[in-house]
């Protein structure tokens, strides 16, 4: 097992420099000098030539590359103009923010979803089963950032349950309990859309199982229909479900960039739009190749949760 | 195509979705005929009018701009903008993916690793990179937003090109001296179109989606020009005073997204043809049972079905799989049902414990009694006890019906444990002892094997030891032998004959060999198209068939050191169940058969111990 995580993890390497490689050559291709673009418009010729030799600017392309690399695998990620402050130090007390909501909705659309799918599953046709998909039609056609400000004047402006935005309350907050008031709506928000599609693949991946003919023994056994269900054909569908929680992993993650902007989350989805708009180069390079990283690293981890599930998979 | 499209629209939600989207189309084309309010025009006197206000229907903005002219242009924007990403994305990416299926080899390993970096990223993280370096714009969100989806459709075609670029009729055009474009242009094209359009289509929402999200943030279109995503974002500001400014373009993507996402589950449930078939349903727990009529009286039997009819019902079709079928077995007794496939053996055996698939199955009359107590109108629990502790059954080819993700011995412990509240050591070791008796060498190491990891004759006997498991009354062994090479086979027969000796267990044994009917059985019955057509003891009618049908099965068998005796096929083939013959099923496969085979009811003649199906049996049974 140890060696298959390892193997897994030697064969990201070549991934994570492509990602390095994509972010720069993007990068590369803004219009105009670079330093320019960094320092603005009105900034003075003087200045501009200085940032061109500190960013090593004047440098070949590929030399370039290296330069950016090397900093970036000992830690310097550069410097935020419009923060003042090292990107990285920026980064990773944004991604603690981003981190918790992005894992809560992970975790509620992998439960509730697969929940949903297996209750549609063997109710097929059956009320549960029909409340289910409707619900789900709807849910995977709200965009999110709707959905949150419609959440944001039903919960927080007309009802007054939950606060309008923001992570802790400005007053007085800073506990887990502020923090889980702050988290519900834009968790919620955030899971709705991968719950629908998780729900989806489950209810498939379940009719699917339910038909084979290992099903038919277990009930031959005279196996309680509750564990046929959740024991036998769940853990048989979890293998075709597993790879799509990686994929809506991924979607759950690009999604909170928008929840984040409705719900005034500081996280790093919101710390990258301002960048963009403030043309802060160098903080958004540094905050797309970190949160890449991290993505790679996580799927990793789901090619090994699903090596422990499947024996057949050869580890 | 016809097919097709009647198939969608025969879809209630897909032909919902697809009235919508042309009613927001049509609105969309006609916009700039309507006579419609400039929608830049500000007007700060009258901001955030309240709907239905006097010359705005939906009210006005933050501005003062009509809402309904900025909601008209701005879906306009969307939908333009999202459709451009997806015929950006759709060509270019095709381009690669053909590119990359048709030459192959190292051009397609450099592209595809090229592809996978690209889906490496969650993907507004693409899209923002792009925005952030080509700055903020419509026109840049529509080139991120496509850029995004190319290594999607590039993987998509490449596989679709993959399959095709193998075929004869692109090595023809090669050798026929074609050159490289051509052949993509003219020969593959027109075969990837269909994928690729269908791939559109089914993206394009999400495009939409993707575009008007980041517009809301503020990277797409710049003002005064708005797009539905901007509308919303430039809303949000005021969303608690004025929440129909931030609803009113919200709904617009909601409802575009919704019919899109109808239509195209529409398609894919349109094109999938196992839903057409209506395969993907899931079997109950039980089969369903409706039958009419009165039950046959209990017998003292140990085992009874008696006068069992079970069908499927596949749309308005009826296949009669079990019409009338009546048999019986005493403990320590073995019972050998034969026929060819399709005969209803197998639908016989599952019926007595309601394992039968359902829907489609359904058992529509007669009774199967265990000790006198109806099984088919149990209610589940009751049945459930049964199931594997009194009446127990052995399947065909183990690889498909042990779980493959559980290790055996736990599988043969749960069947324990199904019945009898029992520690998982005491199952474990009482799962060692059933593997023991089965004849599995190195039981103790075998139980931790996964179903995978053994061959086919000890996950045959993981099947008998699981079905021994409860010491049952009755194994009902469906062909057990017939996935398994010979010697093997011979190995199984004489173990299943050795326990029911030892234990007493009456057998139903199901096969298509009289060979192995010979073997081991007391008693056999032949089973033809639903029903019984002979039966009696084993000996008896190996020795003197009466009814001609048996008489051919039993040709069909060869036998060892018996020179060349010619093996006789028996023509034609059985009748489909749907469609039954009035009089003898056989009749039109048998030569004997004159004009009374054909009409009425042929009864089953002769004795309980030995009757036949036929009005000229090849013997007279008495």
């Amino acid at each position: 097992m140890g060696g298959y995580i390892l193997k897994r993890l030697v064969s990201a390497i070549p991934v994570l420099l492509g990602i390095t490689v994509i972010v720069f050559l993007i990068m590369a291709m803004i219009p105009g000098d670079p330093a320019t673009a960094i320092l603005g418009a009105y900034a003075t010729p003087e200045n501009v030539a200085k940032l061109n030799r500190d960013l090593g600017l004047d440098a070949p392309l590929a030399q370039r590359y290296f330069i950016w690399l090397g900093n970036m695998l000992s830690g310097d990620f550069g410097r935020s103009y419009s923060l003042n402050r090292p990107v990285l130090d920026e980064i990773l007390e944004r991604f603690q923010a981003t981190l918790i909501l992005a894992g809560i909705s992970f975790v509620l659309c992998s439960v509730l979803g697969i929940l949903a799918g297996v209750v549609s599953a063997a109710r097929q046709y059956g009320l549960a089963d029909k409340a289910i998909t409707f619900t789900v039609l709807i849910g995977i056609s709200v965009p999110s950032f709707f959905l949150g400000m419609m959440m944001i004047l039903l919960f927080a402006v007309n009802l007054r349950w939950l606060p309008v935005s923001g992570m802790f309350a400005i007053y007085g907050g800073g506990d887990l309990p502020d923090l889980l008031k702050h988290l519900v709506m834009p968790a919620v928000a955030l899971s709705v859309v991968a719950t629908g599609v998780i729900a989806r693949l489950s209810r498939s991946a379940m009719l699917e199982v339910l038909r084979q003919d290992y099903i038919r023994t277990a009930r031959a056994k005279g196996v309680p229909e509750r564990r046929v269900i959740m024991g036998h054909a769940l853990r048989a569908a979890m293998v075709s479900i597993i790879p799509v929680l990686g994929i809506q992993a991924g979607f759950v993650l690009s999604g909170s960039v928008y929840i984040e902007m409705v719900f005034q989350w500081p996280g790093i989805g919101r710390m990258l739009v301002d960048a963009i708009l403030k043309r802060d180069i160098l903080l958004v390079q540094g905050g797309v190749v970190f949160v890449a990283a991290c993505y790679v690293i996580f799927n990793i981890m789901v090619d090994v949760a699903q090596s422990l599930l499947d024996p057949r998979i050869k580890t | 195509m016809s097919h097709f499209l009647s198939l969608l629209f025969r879809n209630r939600l897909a032909a919902l979705g697809g009235v919508v989207l042309a009613a927001i189309l049509l609105m969309v084309l006609v916009t700039p005929l309507l006579p419609l309010q400039d929608p830049d025009i500000t007007n700060t006197a009258d901001r955030f009018l309240r709907p239905f206000s006097e010359g705005h229907l939906l009210g006005t903005d933050h501005l003062g701009r009509d809402l309904l002219s900025r909601l008209l242009w701005g879906t306009r924007l969307s939908l333009a903008v999202g459709i451009a990403a997806a015929l950006i994305a759709g060509v270019i990416g095709s381009a690669i993916g053909i590119t990359a299926g048709y030459f192959g080899g190292r051009t397609d390993n450099v592209i595809m690793r090229a592809v996978d970096m690209l889906m490496a990223f969650p993907y507004i993280l693409l899209a923002l990179a792009i925005v952030a370096a080509l700055g903020p714009g419509l026109m840049n969100a529509l080139v991120a937003v496509a850029a995004v989806n190319v290594p999607f459709f590039a993987r998509n075609i490449r596989g679709v090109t993959v399959g095709l670029a193998g075929r004869e009729f692109i090595d023809a055009a090669k050798l026929a001296g074609m050159g490289h474009l051509r052949i993509i242009l003219v020969e593959l094209l027109p075969n990837v179109l269909p994928v690729i359009i269908i791939a559109m289509s089914t993206t394009v929402g999400w495009m939409i989606l993707e575009t008007a999200g980041l517009s809301f943030l503020g990277l797409g279109s710049q003002p005064p020009q708005a797009d539905l995503g901007s509308m919303l974002g430039e809303a949000r500001a005021a969303l608690i005073t004025a929440p129909h400014t931030s609803v009113v373009p919200g709904v617009m993507i909601f409802l575009i997204v919704m019919s899109i996402n109808l239509l195209g589950d529409g398609v894919r449930d349109a094109l999938d043809p196992r839903l057409r078939s209506g395969a993907l349903t899931r079997p109950r727990a039980t089969t369903l049972v409706d039958r009419k009529g009165e039950l046959p009286a209990p017998a003292d039997d140990l085992l009874a079905i008696q006068d069992l009819h079970t069908q499927f019902h596949v749309g308005d079709r009826v296949y009669k799989a079990v019409g009338g079928v009546s048999l019986s077995v005493q403990p320590g007794e073995c019972l050998g049902v034969i026929g060819e496939s399709g005969s209803g053996k197998s639908v016989t055996a599952l019926s007595v414990m309601g394992l039968v698939a359902s829907p489609p199955g359904v058992i529509t009359g007669g009774a199967v009694r265990f000790q006198g107590e109806d099984l088919v109108g149990a209610p589940y629990e009751a049945l459930r006890r049964k199931r594997g502790d009194r009446v127990a059954y052995i399947f065909q080819d183990p690889l498909s019906t042990l779980h493959p993700l559980y290790r055996v011995g736990d599988q043969l412990a749960e069947a324990i444990r199904a019945h009898h509240a029992i520690s998982r050591e005491e199952a474990r070791t009482r799962a060692v002892e059933l593997f023991r008796a089965v004849r599995i060498p190195n039981a103790e190491s075998r139980i931790d094997n996964f179903p995978h990891e053994m061959s086919g004759g000890m996950r045959q006997r993981v099947g008998i030891a699981m079905a021994l498991a409860n010491d049952p009354d009755v194994i009902i062994a469906d062909e057990p032998t017939t996935a398994l090479d010979v010697t093997v086979q011979a190995q199984i027969l004489s173990l299943l004959d050795d326990l029911r000796r030892d234990r007493g267990l009456a057998i139903i044994f199901i096969t298509h060999d009289f060979g192995v009917v010979a073997q081991l059985c007391d008693r056999v019955a032949v089973m033809y198209a639903g029903r019984i057509v002979e039966e009696g003891p084993t000996g008896a009618v190996l020795a003197a068939p009466a009814h001609p049908y048996t008489g051919r099965l039993i040709a069909c068998v060869p036998e060892l050191g018996q020179g060349r005796r010619e093996l006789a096929a028996i023509p034609g083939l059985p009748p489909a169940v749907d469609r039954l013959p009035a009089g003898c099923a056989f009749a039109p496969r048998c030569d004997k058969a004159t004009e009374i085979c054909r009409q009425g009811e042929v009864a089953l003649s002769g004795t309980d111990s030995r009757a036949v199906r036929c009005h000229f049996p090849e013997e007279a049974v008495a």
